[in-house]
């Protein structure tokens, strides 16, 4: 099988699924008002509130929802073959991520730009309200700890990335002051930016930094994850302009020349798929595909992160209510795109079936680090840039998507204990360093208390944070089904998605729940539970509050 | 020639300006859009600040600057208002300044 063929049909089926599937549910299912007057307009302050242009708005969108997730989590689906990851990844961008994504907007517009999780108060109730809370702080947790391992991971394999990945804090940082101080013109200062970064990268296979493989009895993994979480501390603690500002800019700038390079690669090599369509010779211990490959891609396929972005800071900046289509669905393909990129390069950036099967050893032994390998094979063969470099040059680019949401993450989560503190009054808690420390604390913990001290629990509760992830989708495609029940339009376009979802969600984590007993891995079989309480709770809030709003809809006759 | 540009100008150059211009506003624009919020809510904090120093010592706080700063006192009285709200004061704390 050709990769430029597979190419060509995942990108034709986004295509298709944008103008017209989606042209089909901004009509007649959401129909979207451009004589609406969106909070943007309403409330307009200059500050939150900002009609923007849909453009820019789109790059915001897609810059802040694309990162490290649809790398790894397509990496490690692979290993079912090719065919399961391609067709989840297109039509659940199609089908699945597109109206959730640019639901969650429209939903958010028509409700004064409120976030999914006020919404859910307003909309389904209180309690839901408070699931979602406890949802949303689950998958920050196990977003956190995962990125922090594969990080980790990263810098112990390719050791010629360390270098840039730190170096590139330093080039935000600067770039960061240069615009602030206003000393140069922002296109300037893009352009010295983007020239300082892949001159790091040029420079740093050269200069490989390689940690010992054991450092005063903790292994140089675990040393990583340690220092990681310190960075995170400290960035999350930072100003928004000092750091993360220039950090999220360039890393936007580095999304889009990494996915031209990469697909460039593709188109100029015509690499062949070595990965089996479907993989009959799994490798022990690979649970069962039909419920995991939902939860192993979520970002990619569907993902519940993108209705915070959505109704977070999107919403309040649309300017027209047509533009969340563009928005919110295009957003969606953007991420698409990244996550068949990342299909192609793990299973047609090998020589041959045999060498993508010596990496392709266990579940989860895939992952990122196939990504990098592949993807510099396809660029080193494609485009004749040294292996080392393109290597490199990958690895910056996952390390610098999980960095920055690890960042974020912890910022966010910093955030859920201040309002606890504020809440049970516990004023200790409510200040920033003890609440950045738990944060970090409870991340530590699962990182390093699901797998043992080498720090591997990332890995292992990777389908778990999708799980996590598809039960925020689903609380955000319940709040647009309700609206659309109130509205009396058709509900079975939010509604399907979201029964599938719930249903694969709910058997993932029961499969699990048996593999961790089976493994005597208590802490992780508590943790799923927990999930599983939450999911089964989220199941029943559907069914009651759909029936509750059918109810009132079929009483005003 | 475009008379908006004045004789003798290249329309070419004038076509790359525009379009530089252009670049400018989206890099602008994408680079701050989305933390326009978070960097407007640090600025208040430190503007806060600010106010409380200048009018500490109207409110029995002293102050060893207060020379200087009751020279920025009638610079800074448009804003005492939404200053005092937003600090939780539904009136005015000094007695012999009242505004609301």
């Amino acid at each position: 099988m050709s990769a430029i063929v597979l190419l060509i049909l995942g990108l034709g089926g986004m295509a298709a699924g944008y103008w017209v599937y989606s042209r089909f549910i901004a009509t007649k299912i959401y129909r979207l008002d451009p004589d609406f007057k969106t909070p943007a307009h309403e409330y307009e302050d200059g500050v939150d509130f900002v009609p923007t242009n849909r453009f820019v708005l789109w790059g915001h969108h897609f810059t802040s929802v694309a990162g490290a997730a649809p790398i790894v989590g397509p990496a490690i689906a692979v290993i079912w073959g090719w065919l399961p990851a391609f067709l989840w990844v297109v039509l659940g961008t199609v089908f699945f991520a597109g109206i959730h994504d640019s639901g969650a907007i429209w939903a958010s517009v028509r409700n004064k730009a409120k976030s999914v999780g006020a919404l859910t108060g307003d909309v389904v109730g209180g309690r839901a309200r408070s699931l979602f809370m406890i949802v949303i702080f689950l998958v920050l947790l196990m977003v956190n700890a995962v990125f922090a391992v594969v990080i980790a991971g990263l810098m112990m394999n390719f050791s010629s990335a360390v270098v840039p990945v730190w170096g590139a804090i330093l080039v935000a940082l600067i770039i960061g002051q240069l615009i602030y101080r206003r000393v140069l013109s922002l296109p300037v200062v893009s352009i010295l930016g983007v020239i300082a970064l892949y001159a790091l990268i040029f420079i740093g296979p050269s200069v490989p930094i390689q940690m010992p493989a054991e450092v005063g009895g903790l292994s140089g993994n675990a040393v990583w994850i340690l220092i990681l979480f310190a960075y995170a501390a400290i960035a999350s603690m930072l100003p928004v302009w000092v750091l993360l500002q220039p950090r999220d800019y360039i890393n936007g700038l580095q999304l889009f020349i990494g996915l031209i390079v990469l697909y460039g690669a593709i188109l100029f090599l015509n690499p062949t798929v070595v990965a089996p369509m479907i993989n009959g010779d799994l490798p022990a211990g690979t649970p069962s595909m039909l419920p995991l490959l939902f939860v192993t891609i979520a970002c990619g396929a569907i993902s519940g992160f993108h209705g915070l972005v959505s109704s977070g800071t999107t919403s309040k900046q649309l300017n027209r209510e047509p533009d969340a289509r563009f928005v919110g669905y295009f957003g969606a393909v953007g991420e698409g795109m990244l996550a068949l990129a990342a299909i192609l390069a793990a299973t047609a950036g090998f020589a041959s079936f045999a060498d993508w099967q010596a990496v392709y050893t266990a579940f989860g032994a895939g992952g990122v680090n196939a990504f990098v390998e592949g993807g510099a094979f396809m660029i080193h063969n494609g485009l004749g840039l040294p292996e080392a470099t393109a290597a490199t040059l990958l690895t910056v680019m996952a390390a610098l998507f999980a960095g920055t949401t690890m960042d974020t993450g912890l910022r966010l989560q910093r955030y859920i204990f201040q309002e606890w503190g504020e809440i049970y009054q516990q004023k200790w808690m409510t200040r920033n360093v003890p609440a950045t420390l738990l944060a970090v604390g409870s991340c530590l913990l699962l990182a390093f208390g699901a797998g043992g001290a080498g720090g591997t629990g990332g890995m292992i509760i990777w389908p778990l944070f999708g799980t996590t992830n598809q039960l925020l989708a689903g609380l955000t495609l319940l709040v647009v089904t309700v609206m659309l029940v109130r509205l009396r339009r058709p509900m079975w376009y939010t509604l399907a998605p979201l029964c599938f979802l719930l249903v694969m969600t709910i058997a993932a984590l029961l499969i699990q729940l048996r593999t961790f007993f089976n493994e005597g891995n208590y802490f992780l079989l508590f943790l799923d539970f927990v999930v599983l309480i939450a999911a089964i709770l989220v199941a029943m809030e559907c069914a009651s509050a759909l029936k509750r709003s059918r109810a009132e809809v079929a009483r005003q006759g | 020639m475009n008379d908006d540009h004045g004789e003798g100008r290249d329309p070419r150059l004038e076509r790359v300006r525009a379009w530089l211009s252009q670049a400018r506003f989206f890099a602008e624009e994408i680079y701050s859009a989305r933390y326009r919020g978070a960097v407007a809510r640090a600025r208040r904090d430190e503007d806060d600040l600010f106010m409380l120093l200048v009018f500490s010592d109207m409110m029995g706080v002293p102050n060893p600057a207060a020379y200087y700063t009751l020279e920025l006192q009638p610079l800074l009285l448009e804003r005492f208002h939404d200053w005092h709200k937003r600090m939780g004061m539904e009136r005015s704390p000094l007695e012999h300044f009242r505004c609301c």
